[in-house]
């Protein structure tokens, strides 16, 4: 089974995180890049099913060039090679035009499935992998926290509201994973040393056939049209309990009428 | 003044509360139109949508549309837009929600904004970024906007429309049969509120310290009609289900109050309910980086506090 695993790296939810004052994209610079949470989920869940039933994991990033970090990362955790899309042609694109970049890139590169995390902890939309089937005409199976494959036949649990449905499509697919899926690995030493070694191939948008009109800042659906830092919130009242917080906090409760 | 199509968010019949508060919010910009796509279209959920101003209520309500996962809603959508050029498009920032504006997007090729809190004049939205750490105002500058609108960010209020009924027929195409959806499982535990609409929520923590212990949380949400949320510390621990996680990687809420037991309040979970309108945070350790969020904080131990605040709110109704 050929699995790409989508990953991006994200700034490190830790740091201040910020936009940039000159075109009101993401201050990548400004905190250390970290591979977003749910994607080594997805890696993890790509390396279980190619372990069940063979093939070959490939990473897929668009990014920045620092963006190779990242992919280092999933390639230590076992996967075994990855493709870069970079190019400045792609600084700014929104959630439409990663999706097609992307989806450009996964036509080129093939896939039976296409594993990532069902949202970035910056832009935070959750909609790319709805986008990416969209664009694909390949089967949706978001949300997921339990994925089979039998054949050509995936089973996926899907979270929603009221508890889980059970999906069935079949392959090649896309599927966006949530954290309660299973428990990533550390990358070990040995993988640390050996993705080192791992092919790495660079696409730019000529090389995976992206229009150059669909992507970018300035070719972007949507736009930003200011920012600010949210102003701080009030300080509150924090109290000691000397046996009567349960009460006071009922006063409180009660003052602001939701009691 | 033009339409706004409203995609109706409903489970087995019922209109969840997030549509009234995206037709107040589509009656501030342009006429709202309702849109039900699924089955279990009923004379209550007509009454219901005209009582918050739905002035037109489109209904393709075959059996299939809620068959598959997101697609065939987002076809619905995309025939309307195709049949009536809406002024814009408004659909609840759930997961289900998310990605049928997603699809939508593409289809219509146009521009899409996601987990909006409010939308201005000029389909402006504006939305709570990094955490809640930064407030974003953003447009879509090609095709029709298509925005998604966080649950709780608009108060709903009743104003009567016309909701003239209008059946659609929408052949669905072999992609958004893809992924069949062959079972659903109800987990949701006892009567309560959904989380991300409801408009109180206590969540539990690590402080909780174990499942059965979240039947004292559990107690004082049912005192306030609550929803039961809980942080990922609880839920990795399996103390409660997954699908009750606030936070980075769960759900994002935003009540009225949001109230916190034994939740230091690590960004993770920062992240999912900074935005709600009152915080109360109970926790025995005084350095909780969550106290700094929070308009009344009780530092103590939560098995004395929240108890004895669910008696006082039991004394009180």
């Amino acid at each position: 089974m050929n699995i790409v695993v989508c990953v991006k790296q994200v700034p490190d939810t830790a740091t201040e995180r910020k936009l940039r004052s000159d075109d009101k994209t993401l201050d990548r610079d400004a905190a250390d890049g970290v591979v977003n949470e749910l994607d080594e989920y997805a890696v993890e869940e790509a390396l279980r099913l190619k372990e069940a039933h063979g093939g070959e994991v490939t990473v897929l990033s668009m990014g920045p060039a620092r963006a190779t970090e990242t992919i280092r990362k999933a390639l230590a955790m076992g996967a075994d090679k990855a493709v870069h899309l970079h190019d400045d042609a792609l600084h700014g694109s929104d959630a439409l035009g990663t999706s097609y970049a992307v989806s450009q890139a996964l036509k080129k590169i093939g896939f039976d499935l296409v594993i990532l995390g069902s949202e970035s902890t910056d832009a935070r939309t959750g909609m790319l992998a709805a986008m990416l089937a969209e664009r694909l005409g390949a089967p949706q199976l978001t949300l997921a926290s339990k994925v089979e494959v039998e054949g050509t036949a995936i089973r996926v649990e899907r979270i929603t509201d009221y508890g889980y449905d059970k999906v069935e499509a079949s392959l090649p697919a896309v599927v966006s994973v949530v954290e309660k899926i299973n428990e990533p690995r550390y990358p070990s030493f040995k993988g640390i040393m050996a993705a080192k070694k791992k092919p790495v191939e660079t696409l730019g948008i000529a090389d995976a056939d992206i229009a150059a009109d669909q992507v970018g800042l300035a070719n972007s659906w949507s736009e930003v049209v200011d920012f600010a830092a949210a102003p701080p919130r009030a300080a509150g009242t924090v109290i000691k309990d000397e046996g009567d917080g349960g009460a006071r906090a009922a006063e409180f409760l009660a003052s602001k009428k939701f009691i | 003044m033009t339409e706004i199509l409203v995609l109706v968010d409903h489970v087995d019949g019922d209109v969840k509360k997030v549509t009234f508060e995206l037709l107040t919010l589509a009656r501030s910009l342009g006429t709202p139109a309702a849109v039900w796509a699924g089955p279990g279209y009923s004379d209550a959920a007509k009454a219901r949508l005209a009582e918050y101003g739905a002035e037109k209520i489109y209904i393709a309500d075959a059996d299939e549309i809620g068959d598959y996962v997101a697609a065939p809603k987002a076809e619905v959508l995309a025939h309307l837009v195709a049949e009536r050029s809406p002024a814009a498009v408004f659909l609840a920032a759930t997961g289900e929600g998310k990605e049928v504006a997603g699809r939508l997007a593409i289809k219509t090729d146009s521009g899409v904004i996601s987990d909006a809190v409010g939308v201005g004049e000029g389909f402006v939205a504006e939305q709570s970024i990094f955490g809640g750490g930064v407030n974003v105002h953003s447009r879509v500058t090609r095709g029709l906007p298509i925005i998604t609108v966080r649950p709780n960010s608009t108060a709903p209020v009743a104003a009567a429309g016309a909701g003239a009924e209008e059946k659609i027929e929408v052949a669905l195409s072999d992609a958004a049969r893809a992924a069949r959806i062959v079972e659903r499982v109800v987990q949701e535990k006892g009567g309560r509120p959904e989380l991300t609409e409801a408009a109180i929520v206590v969540s539990g923590g690590r402080g909780v310290g174990s499942g059965e212990n979240f039947a004292i949380i559990e107690r004082l949400a049912d005192s306030l009609g609550a929803a039961v949320g809980a942080s990922r510390a609880a839920t990795d621990a399996g103390w409660y289900p997954h699908q009750f996680q606030v936070g980075q990687t769960g759900k994002t809420v935003s009540p009225q109050l949001y109230i916190a037991a034994g939740i230091s309040g690590a960004i993770q979970h920062r992240a999912g309910m900074q935005t709600s309108k009152t915080i109360v945070v109970i926790n025995k350790d005084a350095e909780a980086p969550l106290f700094e969020v929070a308009d009344y904080g009780v530092v103590g131990d939560l098995f004395q506090i929240v108890p004895q605040l669910t008696e006082e709110i039991e004394k009180r109704r």
